[in-house]
């Protein structure tokens, strides 16, 4: 059973991807109680916010553990320890299987504190992502939505209005086939599927594996087509700059309603085919309302693949993001060239420094 | 369906605190999910009942302790307490609400033996 995404073995391929196993051991881990307001937390992403008031729940044996009051500080720095491959098959899976043996047990019962997030796994390995991401100037975006709404076409007329201006790549993640890779390496971009297999969303461990085999170049744009579904996709962060969610006006416009996770979780909501909007009763001021009243701050971009409205504007927000993800490739270049000066600066005035004493000492 | 997915997460955590522990085996886990984490607790049950199996918490219960949702609503300027994504403020009937909490899972405690 895969331990990512909740697939059997051997589901989860990379195209031309060899064996792999990203384990979770060597998790470090640490926290401090102290007595404080119930329920306020600091996150490592410096976020502190409290919980409200634990409820009230049906475990009357174990009350007394459920009203705890603490404040912790988590330090999420888990070490992802050994990858290996095996040479057979072009299958990834991810995970590995229960435990083996049982080590000799304590006969009393007692508690042990863990306070860790479920998907810290997912969450450390992603970070991980955009740190490589980041030092390569690649902005990456996380494509969500139904099946049908249009992206992989949305997307092949997006790579062709940039070509000559932003390299684009194309990670592609399907359940089966290798259909829409295809349709993109048509245009001339890198191209890599994931087939998920039984699994419903890609994750971040195969991200990484695509990543590393598809060296998506500097400065580029990577787009990173989820598999179709407005659900599981929202929860898992792959290591993009964005996640942006595209709805088709020929699905509804209390979708982002029907589905609020996703419209929560996308910096920019594409509402595509609105050529067709003259054949269909779909209320556009409501879709945009029900969208603001998930997320108040999504930006908005009403578009038509087909008949390229406002592809412009679309193609305008990649590229503000791409430049501003090479600006910060060049700072980051700037500021490890200084460091690396005074390094050298550093190790001169060490050499002078020794060399007097020794002269000194020779004297 | 992604419930699968985090009950794996579940049992790895499980299984890691347990074996560091030196746990013969695990008779209870107790997680904490917040009413937004986009969980369907049934599933999830559902999934760890699956997943536990052959591991340290073949027979361990799952204890799950609900979250409430909170956000700070820009028009009361203050924090409330929502049901889930979309929700008005319960105070004004808005939507300009930033989610604060109960938003994340977590493994809170095991009980070993």
């Amino acid at each position: 059973m895969c331990m990512t995404c909740g697939c059997g073995h051997d589901e989860a391929h990379v195209e031309g991807a060899e064996h792999s196993h990203p384990h979770a051991d060597g998790a470090a881990h640490s926290h401090a109680h102290g007595a404080a307001d119930p329920g306020w937390h600091t996150h490592a992403d410096g976020t502190t916010h409290r919980h409200a008031v634990v409820p009230a729940h049906a475990h009357e044996h174990h009350e007394h553990e459920h009203e705890h009051e603490h404040e912790h500080e988590h330090e999420h720095e888990h070490e992802h320890g050994h990858e290996h491959g095996h040479g057979h098959g072009g299958d990834l899976h991810f995970g590995h299987g229960p435990a083996g043996a049982a080590a000799p047990g304590m006969t009393q019962a007692r508690m042990v504190r863990v306070e860790r997030d479920i998907l810290a796994v997912n969450d450390a390995i992603a970070q991980r992502n955009r740190g490589w991401l980041e030092e390569r100037g690649v902005f990456a975006l996380n494509l969500v939505s139904s099946p049908g709404s249009g992206k992989t076409t949305l997307l092949v007329r997006t790579i062709e209005r940039l070509a000559g201006l932003l390299p684009v790549a194309v990670i592609e993640g399907d359940q089966q086939t290798t259909f829409d890779a295809e349709r993109i390496r048509a245009t001339g971009a890198p191209a890599l599927q994931i087939n998920t297999g039984k699994g419903c969303h890609l994750d971040a461990a195969m991200v990484e594996t695509a990543l590393h085999r598809l060296a998506p170049a500097d400065d580029s744009v990577l787009m990173i087509e989820n598999v179709g579904n407005l659900v599981c996709p929202a929860g898992f962060d792959l290591g993009e700059a964005h996640k942006v969610v595209v709805l088709s006006v020929t699905e509804g416009e209390d979708k982002p309603l029907k589905y609020p996770d996703m419209f929560h979780a996308a910096a920019l909501m594409l509402l595509n085919k609105v050529d067709l909007l003259p054949h269909l009763s779909f209320d556009v001021e409501r879709c945009v309302a029900n969208a603001r009243r998930v997320h108040p701050a999504i930006e908005i971009i009403e578009i038509s693949a087909t008949s390229g409205e406002n592809m412009g504007d679309w193609l305008r927000w990649i590229e503000r993001g791409a430049h501003a993800a090479r600006e910060r490739r060049l700072e980051r270049g700037k500021a490890l060239a200084q460091a690396g000066r005074l390094d050298v600066l550093e190790r001169a005035a060490r050499a002078t420094d020794s060399g007097a004493r020794e002269r000194a000492a020779g004297g | 369906m992604h419930e699968m997915a985090l009950a794996e997460g579940v049992r790895e955590i499980v299984d890691e605190t347990a074996r560091s522990s030196g746990a013969g085996r695990v008779a209870a886990v107790r997680l904490e999910i917040g009413r937004l984490a986009q969980v369907e607790i049934e599933a999830l049950r559902f999934a760890f009942d699956v997943v536990k199996r052959g591991s340290l918490a073949d027979s361990a219960r799952l204890e799950i302790v609900e979250v409430d949702g909170t956000a700070w609503c820009m028009c009361c300027c203050e924090p409330v307490v929502i049901a889930g994504h979309g929700e008005a403020c319960p105070k004004c009937a808005h939507y300009q609400l930033q989610v604060t909490g109960g938003d994340r899972m977590r493994v809170l405690e095991i009980e070993i033996e």
